[in-house]
């Protein structure tokens, strides 16, 4: 008996043991094959430049770096105020029949493949505009980052022990107030944590920029404008039939990953400061 | 249900008369009335679930933030019935302060910025160096943390965090001060330190004490209210209710039979 028990846990822990290792090659082989190939290429003149027609030397992802972070920042513009005050309004006031139904549009909302929020910001904003702009783009993305913001700061703020909102509100501070400067601020960390997340997701999104933002071979700083943007890029360049082309796909790729990784990076050291431990 | 009787010659700071709480169908504190005397100590004793803590909170209106709570019944601060729909619970907070069971100081304010908190967070200026030293002095805090006003409360003990919070308290300069089983997570050193700011804080503040350590409310206290079952099973000066308590379940109480 003691025999079968010990057999059975061995032949178990070896098959988690194989399980992570399998689930671990897809990931080790992604960032092998990206980092080979794309790091040759990977030179400020590629970082800082704008694409080059085929056959010329050189050649970069620089418009579509600084396109990608236009969108994202004008997304943000949109996405943050919306997704923190709904987040908030669900954590502070949503057990009501209205917060069931906000939660239950966000979740629907989150679920909605990101080609279908593309197609949605074609039909809003880029219709009646008449051309491709990074204002749909933005609005695309800003779709995308709403659900996850708001799911994200409801769980921070719900985070925030009560005793903190009593010993607010005994010295007599409003309730709003609390809310704002007791509750909020103390969940901030989280709330920057989720903002960063909401960003790095966008930023690695290409689906919903394809008939939005489109693309530009050129800088571009004007939000009614077709923008470029890293991931469009760096599509652009993987269905081309040009073997260097293929290679600044690559190239596109790394800087993307370390741009998403970074953001990610950012948000785990925002959240360690998670309630403030640290004086100011 | 016995009235309570004048415990001290002093003024009546806090009149409650008749006041029935509930918290949903719980019927918590039942038909009490106390008289509550200006700057001394009333302490509120009596075993888990009596409604003491529940009778505590309704005197600053702090058992509203439960949406099914409701309090029938007069409380007089001076003559004003707090529960009239006259008073502004926000107002009326800051006349009557609260210091809760765990030390809650903010944790993403300095110590100095605790102390002023009710002034910062109400967006008003004032709160200045001096609100801070007098409020920490009164707190018996000062000399621990005068050098490091600009460091998180957090790098503070539980009971220094517990002195702050009355330092924070005191700041709005409230008539009132509700403490609620204020050094139940305080060792005992940290509970004698706050046994001795209560005795040097009563003679500007009146001061209502939940406790559950019947040793504290008798060094503390001036007045003794025993809760059973959400009644006022007696009250009165509190070396009377200790040493010859006129009910039988005061004197089982106090004497350790149960609770």
């Amino acid at each position: 008996m003691r025999l079968r028990r010990r057999l059975a846990d061995l032949a178990m822990t070896g098959l988690c043991a194989l399980a992570v290792g399998v689930a671990l090659v897809p990931l080790a082989s992604l960032l092998w094959l990206v980092v080979s190939r794309g790091l040759p290429g990977l030179t400020p003149a590629f970082l800082l430049g704008r694409p080059a027609p085929v056959g010329d030397p050189g050649g970069g992802v620089g418009n579509g770096i600084v396109g990608t972070f236009l969108m994202v920042g004008l997304a943000s513009l949109l996405a943050v105020p919306i997704g923190v005050g709904a987040g908030i309004f669900l954590a502070e006031e949503g057990d009501g029949p209205l917060g069931r139904a906000i939660r239950f549009v966000a979740e629907v909302l989150a679920c909605v493949p990101s080609i279908v929020l593309g197609i949605v910001a074609y039909a809003v904003v880029v219709i009646p505009m008449g051309h491709f702009s990074a204002i749909a783009g933005a609005v695309a993305m800003a779709l995308l980052m709403v659900p996850p913001l708001a799911r994200a700061t409801e769980e921070f703020v719900r985070l925030v022990p009560g005793t903190l909102r009593e010993a607010s509100l005994a010295l007599g501070v409003p309730a709003w107030r609390t809310s704002l400067r007791v509750v909020v601020r103390t969940a901030l960390g989280g709330i920057t944590t989720a903002m960063l997340l909401a960003v790095a997701r966008a930023a690695g999104e290409t689906a919903p920029l394809l008939f939005t933002s489109l693309n530009n071979q050129y800088w571009n700083l004007r939000p009614d404008l077709p923008t470029a943007s890293l991931t469009v890029q760096i599509f652009n360049f993987a269905i081309s039939p040009y073997e260097s082309w293929h290679a600044q796909a690559w190239s596109g790729a790394l800087a993307l990953l370390l741009l998403v990784g970074v953001l990610n990076l950012l948000a785990r050291f925002a959240a360690r400061d998670r309630l403030g431990g640290g004086s100011r | 249900m016995s009235a309570a009787p004048q415990a001290s010659p002093t003024a009546t700071k806090i009149s409650v008369e008749r006041l029935d709480a509930w918290y949903g169908a719980t019927h918590a504190v039942r038909g009490v009335s106390l008289e509550i005397p200006d700057r001394a100590v009333t302490a509120l004793i009596g075993p888990s679930g009596c409604g003491k803590s529940t009778f505590l909170r309704c005197l600053n209106r702090m058992h509203e933030l439960l949406p099914s709570a409701r309090a029938e019944g007069r409380v007089l601060l001076d003559g004003e019935d707090l529960l009239s729909g006259e008073v502004d619970p926000v107002d009326l907070r800051r006349r009557v302060g609260m210091v809760f069971q765990r030390p809650n100081p903010f944790p993403t304010l300095s110590i100095r910025d605790n102390v002023i908190a009710g002034f910062k967070l109400n967006g008003m200026r004032g709160g200045r160096a001096e609100t801070v030293e007098r409020c920490l002095r009164q707190a018996a805090l000062w000399d621990e943390v005068k050098d490091r006003l600009g460091a998180s409360p957090l790098s503070l003990s539980g009971g220094q965090q517990q002195r702050l919070c009355i330092a924070r308290a005191l700041a709005v300069e409230p008539e009132v001060l509700l403490m609620d089983e204020p050094a139940s997570a305080l060792d005992p050193i940290a509970t004698a330190r706050l046994e001795e700011l209560i005795h040097e804080l009563k003679e500007r503040y009146t001061i209502v004490l939940v406790t559950h350590n019947l040793q504290q409310a008798a060094r503390t206290s001036d007045q003794t209210a025993f809760f059973y079952m959400g009644e006022l099973a007696e009250a009165g000066r509190t070396e009377q209710i200790f040493t010859n308590p006129r009910e039988r379940r005061t004197e089982d109480y106090v004497t350790g039979k149960f609770g």
